[in-house]
């Protein structure tokens, strides 16, 4: 009965200058749709295009230095075009930690560029991990900045050289 | 005397909204493509009759119409070295001002023929995030992330001199806007609150005259009603405030002391964004407000018609689900007042909506 009227709704809708879009494209793809098998699956997928990130220092990964962890990414409710929104915990090895803002932003860019649909991203430090979690937590969620970040060549080449793939 | 809104009032509005969801519909006419990556803003020209609009893709296109059709008639390119963050047509309709992450404001007109860059405002440490003409068209106001708004004269021919360095925010400027007929600017901040400027005609000073301070975080943008006695505000708190100004001489005992006026928050519309609200645009013909939103959505509202001055309700009129496929960046009401809609989006598109009570 809900599937019935779901479907007559959607052929309701009347907008004959929408384009063909590719299937992917299509937001109300449920998580199966867009290749997952389940919450999981996708969470897994996060954590699979964020455990290579390079730390900005050190010659390890942020995996190795446990700053991003499995738990620390969530699948959270889509919002009402069905588009998954994911929230990522990291976890700075220093509550101090003057880079901080690059892992975020690292972080965002390596999940925008490697999923194949679209996500909406809320980046958080673990609570209580950083002394000023609270102004980086509102910096790399403000797009605008973000945006801005990545058009400076010398963030631009720091981000570049985190998030790029091993030979 | 308060000017919250009553828990009355909240149970009215959440009746009514129970029952008159939807009754503004928003149909697409055209999605307008052309631009490379996020389009930021779109300008409607006073006219109503050519749209331009800015982006990522650093250029700046020119719309209008063909036909029953909107194309690019024209684009600027090389003006700026980053990201064009606004694009805004002075009341004339003559010239175009374009703020850019690359720390300058362009200005462009077409007296030569064809539209060129003649004029630079430099002077913003870093990204200019909005800029705004005045109603006579004789101020401009710029802002960034350098935290200050800096207000122009247009002092003659492709002649701009910097009248104000106004550095009453502690953040971030997002965006600038100034009052539908005087000469009252109001600007909003990454640091949650919404300033106030004039000129002080006693020592021609800019300064800041009022602070609104509600949101729990960045105000992204603002408008002003028709009579620029009220002010609708959006934030990354997901909620969309409504603020009246009392002049000295109010009936309702708001306590003015020694200013001219102050503003209060008389409505906070909350519950219905569920992302970042990322532009309101007010129109002064019809009264509808609408909403750029982080989770792709257009939101119309309309004020009931019972609503009390200070304590006013608004009505979710239409929720556009996939409006687009990304973020909204900006929603502009067509100045002619004819409910045509204008949105961009992260998603690369323009789109062109007609709205119908």
């Amino acid at each position: 009965m809900i599937s019935f009227f779901s479907k007559l709704s959607l052929n309701k809708q009347n907008s004959p200058l929408e384009h063909a879009k590719p299937a992917y494209m299509d937001k109300s793809a449920t998580l199966q749709e867009l290749g997952y098998k389940d919450e999981n699956d996708l969470k897994e997928t996060i954590y699979d295009f964020l455990r290579t990130i390079r730390d900005p220092e050190k010659p390890s990964t942020l995996e190795d230095l446990k700053v991003i962890y499995e738990e620390g990414i969530f699948v959270n409710e889509p919002t009402a075009d069905k588009v998954p929104v994911i929230r990522v915990e990291y976890n700075p090895t220093v509550p101090h930690c003057s880079l901080a803002t690059l892992i975020g932003l690292c972080i965002r860019i390596k999940i925008q560029r490697s999923i194949h649909h679209p996500v909406k991203l809320d980046i958080y430090i673990k609570k209580g991990a950083h002394t000023t979690e609270d102004e980086i937590n509102k910096q790399i969620n403000d797009k605008e900045r973000i945006a801005a970040a990545m058009e400076n060549p010398n963030l631009r080449n720091l981000v570049e050289n985190c998030i790029a793939e091993e030979e | 005397m308060t000017v919250k809104t009553s828990r009355g009032a909240l149970w009215r509005s959440f009746r009514r909204n129970q029952f008159k969801t939807e009754m503004v519909n928003l149909e697409l006419s055209q999605i307008l493509t052309g631009h490379k990556g996020i389009v930021w803003n779109v300008s409607w020209h006073p006219q109503g009759n050519v749209i331009a609009s800015c982006g990522e893709d650093k250029t700046i296109k020119l719309w209008s119409k063909e036909g029953v059709q909107w194309t690019i008639k024209t684009v600027l390119v090389d003006g700026h070295q980053r990201t064009i963050r606004e694009v805004a047509w002075s009341p004339c309709g003559n010239f175009l001002a374009s703020a850019s992450f690359d720390a300058t404001t362009a200005i462009w007109d077409k007296k030569s023929g064809q539209f060129e860059c003649n004029a630079t405002l430099e002077g913003h440490e870093n990204e200019v995030k909005s800029v705004a003409w005045s109603p006579s068209g004789q101020l401009l106001a710029t802002c960034g992330r350098d935290k200050s708004v800096w207000v122009w004269e247009v002092a003659g021919d492709d002649e701009y001199e910097c009248e104000a360095v106004l550095n009453a925010h502690n953040q971030d400027v997002k965006k600038v806007a100034w009052h539908p007929s005087l000469d009252v600017l109001a600007s909003a901040s990454y640091d949650n609150t919404v300033k106030m400027y004039k000129e002080d005609s006693a020592d021609n000073d800019w300064t800041c005259v009022a602070t609104l301070q509600s949101h729990d975080s960045t105000v992204w943008s603002l408008a002003f009603d028709n009579t620029g006695e009220r002010l609708a505000t959006c934030s990354d708190d997901k909620t969309v405030k409504i603020w009246k100004e009392y002049k000295s001489d109010n009936q309702e005992g708001v306590i003015v002391n020694d200013k001219e006026s102050v503003w209060k928050c008389v409505c906070t519309l909350s519950g219905y964004h569920t992302r970042s609200v990322y532009d309101i645009a007010w129109c002064h013909k019809t009264g509808l407000i609408a909403t750029a939103c982080g989770d792709d959505i257009i939101r119309i509202f309309k004020e009931s018609e019972d609503s009390d001055l200070n304590a006013p309700t608004f009505d979710l009129m239409c929720t556009k689900l996939n409006a687009h496929t990304q973020d909204v960046n900006c929603v502009k009401w067509n100045p002619l007042g004819n409910q045509e809609l204008l949105s961009c989006s992260d998603d690369g598109e323009i789109r062109l909506w007609k709205c119908s009570e």
